[in-house]
């Protein structure tokens, strides 16, 4: 690829462009802003609303062409503010208010609407068009989160360009045509791509709305600051817009590195269970009649006693600390401070549900090296429901690139589409299905085209841990130069791990302490913004951890299932209430800011840590965020680097056993909208989650004689539960799987949880017909 | 009728088949399905996105944009009278109020018997003919009020069965392509060779 830069003109002025460059691009960089309401810099060029004619000069004398549509030439000259554009451009947005309706006053895209604005700016200033306008229904549903009003859209065809190019959901297309065009779904089948929300902010009228924002604020009242999403790790930067202490929106900001400015719906949506009503505003301590609000004075003092009690009765094992990866960096800091004062070796933010922290520990890739590598294994979760902008960043890799994908996987993903091979593995035979792959000689040959990364992260909740990390370490050892991408999931977790709550061997893991908590050895169990009892995959043991468990402090921003029970509740900031930075999972430290003040008296984690660790006698010498930013920093965690710290590599054994009376392979993964505190306190999202169900092949449901919907029991080794079933064809007749955390809507319908035990390193079930 | 029924998959395969990419065979289907039921049914249209790979909103999107896929029932007869200038001059506006009154039905409407479906179309390329109609897409020139009559009244009683199919019907013979016969689904991508047609004009004739 050549590097030579074109030189043009740009109204007089010479300017340098990269070859390929449109001349729109190249003209704004210049700082001459050419018109435009199709162009998208993240999308392939159309010349749809034809609003960016100026007048190009290729040699053949100036002519009017749309500068989104002509690459730069040598020696082109154009002119953006010539008598010639500027007349074309009037005419143009003319004709493009010709059907608009001019309702700014009552449109939510008012006074941030690119049309109002440059209708001021090259607009002609009034119209000559007397005539009856087109009419169309007032705003029709095209999701459960995105609303239509085809009066306002001047058809720049960028929220289908997005649907079908990059999020790569074509469900809303041009339909009819001439004058009756306009964007419309399949009748009955909604627009219900993980991704919608980016057409409503990718919009250049106010055609598309999202729900969640609706007539909610006008925009020049509102107030905004750069943040980081942390609803996943993935860290999409975004925009966070505010107005009288409420938390309104997020918009995507593009950022290079990491989200190109898109976001996914949970992400852009689940703000609203920032001022949900399960929000916790106040100390609560447990009594004879329930929680009873306390001072931060008595709950601290109560909680000091606790923990001291016991260290001095059974010393710093009988503490254990679970969670702390939905915090910011300065919130995992203190309290891996606060336990390493306490000689406290329980920890972890984990929930039994990711990774060993030693994958951090090998060779580590970034989202752009992924991007560019020319192969990617996938050894993961299925990325477009648990990482979705990772999974936009390698689709359009996929797509527009030249990156070819080998996936390993149970039951097919997101991505298996766009798979160069995707290899069906049983939930016990990972290693196996690496071995056989990697002797064909054609995947040997992709493998040393170039380089490799290797997406790893947990894709089976009801397998071990040990056995997928095995696998990856087996595949990355095979593959000269492999380098890993983490795909953990929640929002600060590798941050958290590298702050030094991860912990230092498995025997102080989430699942030992709740092991030991179920054996009466737990004197205080400190849960940091988790929630084990929904969240943790072998739901008995964390049952009995916490009621084993002889106090259990919570320190949580929403009350939670295991919140109830806690003798202790400390009310926690949650993200837009506090400052610091966040790490995503290749590394990348970003700052998270603070925009509102927290419910009641509501804290940072990070204060409650240095707060304990002084009335424990063992202060920690910070007084701010700042000062522990600055703690941070000097360990290579500053804001805009990559950020690594050493782990060591374990192994461990990893015998499949075998298979006793239970013949298939139960697969529990995540999905986008589960019942998760986020997703179920934002009302705009908590309908979308599925429901329990367990899904079968249909050679399943032809054995046993049933069909969707028919209750199906399963029997494990652990346990029971019934369910309904509905048919997949992507599985085989030997594998069943069912979404994790999963709202119960119908009572009746079992958690699959139950069916999980940790101590398995793979779940097998029989399937029973329910009479 | 919904979906295409079986014998219309097996040819919708073969349609398929000869194209290097599955999406191309979308409008080749919509024929089909407009063939098979007289116009295109939603569910028709869900069969279609599943056979070539698409959403359905992309089969509707597509589909829309050509004035002869009919998303709504028509009536076995679909009757274009052209209203445009030549034949305007000529009559046009006779013809259709001939077929109004013998159809007993306004422009746009369809009888209740489903026979009939009766529109206004914009020029057919038939201006030396004007004024001029078409029945299912097959030509009247120079067409007379009576003549309309006549010939409504032929479609009614069935004594035009021969000449002109129902709607949807394109064609009564339909292509087959055998196997040894066809070029091939060769993938576009895959072509390193220029197409014949370059390499022969690169070796001389036009400059």
């Amino acid at each position: 690829m050549s590097e030579q830069l074109v030189e043009i003109t740009v109204n007089g002025k010479t300017v340098s462009a990269k070859p390929g460059e449109m001349v729109i691009a190249a003209a704004e960089r210049a700082g001459d802003f050419i018109p435009r309401f199709c162009y998208h810099p993240r999308m392939s060029s159309v010349g749809m609303c034809r609003q960016c004619l100026v007048e190009i000069d290729t040699g053949r004398g100036p002519m009017l062409q749309p500068s989104c549509m002509v690459p730069v030439a040598p020696g082109m000259t154009v002119d953006t503010q010539s008598e010639t554009t500027k007349r074309a451009q009037e005419g143009i947005l003319e004709l493009l208010l010709a059907n608009h309706p001019l309702d700014c006053p009552v449109c939510d895209k008012g006074g941030e609407c690119p049309l109002q604005d440059q209708a001021f700016s090259h607009g002609p200033g009034e119209s000559r068009y007397i005539e009856e306008k087109r009419h169309y229904e007032k705003p029709i549903e095209i999701s459960s989160l995105i609303m239509l009003d085809r009066e306002r859209c001047i058809l720049c065809d960028r929220c289908t360009r997005f649907a079908d190019e990059v999020a790569g959901d074509p469900l809303i297309h041009f339909v009819e045509r001439g004058n009756a065009t306009q964007v419309m779904t399949y009748p009955d089948e909604p627009f219900s791509s993980h991704f919608s929300g980016n057409t409503a902010q990718i919009c250049p009228v106010g055609a598309l709305t999202a729900k969640p924002y609706r007539f909610k604020a006008r925009p020049w009242d509102l107030e905004q600051n750069n943040s980081t999403c942390t609803s996943c790790s993935v860290g999409c930067e975004i925009s966070v817009h505010s107005s009288r202490d409420q938390v309104l929106r997020y918009q995507g900001i593009d950022n290079d590195d990491v989200n190109w400015g898109w976001l996914c719906d949970r992400g852009r949506f689940n703000f609203e269970s920032i001022h949900a009503e399960g929000r916790i505003a106040e100390p609560l301590i447990k009594t004879a009649d329930g929680h009873q609000a306390a001072s931060w004075n008595s709950a601290m003092s109560i909680t000091t006693d606790l923990l001291k009690g016991a260290l001095e009765s059974k010393g710093p094992s009988s503490i254990g600390v679970i969670g702390g990866a939905r915090g910011t960096n300065e919130d995992a800091w203190a309290w891996a401070q606060l336990c390493s004062a306490l000689g406290v070796d329980r920890h972890d933010p984990q929930l039994g549900d990711g990774m060993p922290a030693a994958l951090l520990g090998m060779p580590r890739a970034t989202i752009r090296e992924m991007a560019s590598a020319s192969t990617v294994v996938l050894m993961a979760p299925d990325l477009k429901e648990e990482l979705p902008v990772l999974y936009l960043r390698l689709r359009d890799a996929v797509v527009n690139g030249s990156t070819k994908i080998i996936e390993f996987t149970s039951t097919g993903s997101g991505l298996t589409r766009h798979a160069w091979r995707s290899v069906r593995h049983g939930a016990g035979d990972i290693s196996t299905a690496v071995t056989e792959t990697l002797a064909y000689a054609e995947v040997q040959a992709q493998l040393s085209s170039g380089p490799v990364v290797v997406i790893a992260g947990r894709s089976n909740l009801a397998s071990s841990a040990e056995l997928e990390f095995a696998a990856v370490q087996q595949l990355v050892a095979s593959i000269d130069g492999a380098t890993v991408l983490p795909a953990l999931r929640r929002g600060n977790v590798v941050g958290a791990l590298q702050a030094g709550l991860a912990p230092e061997s498995p025997q102080h893991d989430s699942t030992s302490t709740l092991a030991a908590a179920a054996g009466g050895s737990i004197e205080v169990l400190v849960l940091l913004g988790c929630d084990p009892l929904a969240d943790f995959p072998d739901r008995e043991l964390a049952i009995a951890g916490l009621n084993g468990a002889g106090r259990v402090v919570s320190i949580t921003g929403h009350m939670n299932a295991s919140t109830v029970s806690a003798d202790v509740v400390l009310p926690a900031a949650v993200m837009s209430e506090k400052a610091g930075s966040t790490t995503n999972l290749e590394g990348r430290v970003s700052s998270v800011s603070k925009k509102i003040n927290t419910p009641g008296v509501a804290r940072a984690d990070w204060m409650i840590a240095v707060e304990l660790a002084d009335r424990l006698g063992s202060n920690l010498g910070v007084g701010s965020v700042e000062e522990i930013s600055a703690q941070l920093a000097s360990t290579g965690a500053e804001v805009g680097a990559v950020w690594s710290v050493p782990f060591e590599l374990t192994s461990s054994e990893t015998s499949v056993s075998s298979k006793g009376g239970y013949d298939i392979d139960l697969v529990v993964s995540r999905v986008m909208y589960d019942g998760g505190v986020a997703t179920a306190s934002s009302p705009s999202l908590a309908g979308l989650a599925q429901g329990r169900a367990v899904a079968v092949s249909p050679d399943v449901l032809e054995q046993l004689g049933i069909s969707t919907g028919d209750m199906i029991r399963l029997v494990s080794e652990r346990g029971s539960v019934e369910l309904p079933v509905c048919r997949d064809d992507r599985l085989s007749r030997d594998t069943i799987w069912a979404a994790f955390g999963q709202p119960d809507r119908e009572s009746g319908h079992g958690d699959v949880r139950a069916l999980i035990s940790s101590s398995a390193h793979v779940s097998r079930v029989r399937i029973e017909r329910v009479s | 009728m919904a979906r295409l029924t079986d014998a219309n998959v097996s040819i919708a395969e073969e349609i398929i088949a000869r194209y290097p990419r599955a999406k191309s065979a979308l409008i080749p289907l919509l024929h089909l399905a407009q063939e098979q039921d007289g116009w295109v049914t939603d569910e028709a249209m869900r069969h279609i996105a599943e056979l070539i790979g698409v959403t359905p909103a992309e089969v509707l999107g597509t589909g829309t944009f050509y004035e002869m896929f009919k998303f709504e029932p028509v009536g076995k007869y679909l009757i274009n009278v052209c209203g445009t200038m030549s034949c305007a001059l000529l009559g046009a506006d006779d013809l259709m109020h001939a077929a109004e009154e013998e159809l007993g039905i306004h422009e746009g409407g369809t009888t209740d018997d489903g026979m009939f479906t009766l529109h206004r179309a914009e020029c057919q390329a038939a201006c030396t003919e004007a004024p001029c109609l078409q029945v299912n897409y097959r030509f009247k020139f120079r067409a007379t009020p009576v003549e309309v009559r006549q010939l409504i009244s032929d479609l009614r009683s069935g004594r035009l069965d021969d000449e002109v199919p129902p709607h949807g019907t394109l064609a009564r013979i339909r292509q087959h392509i055998p196997a040894d016969r066809g070029v091939g689904a060769v993938d576009p991508a895959d072509v390193t060779e220029p197409p014949a047609w370059i390499s022969a004009a690169s070796q001389g004739g036009a400059s």
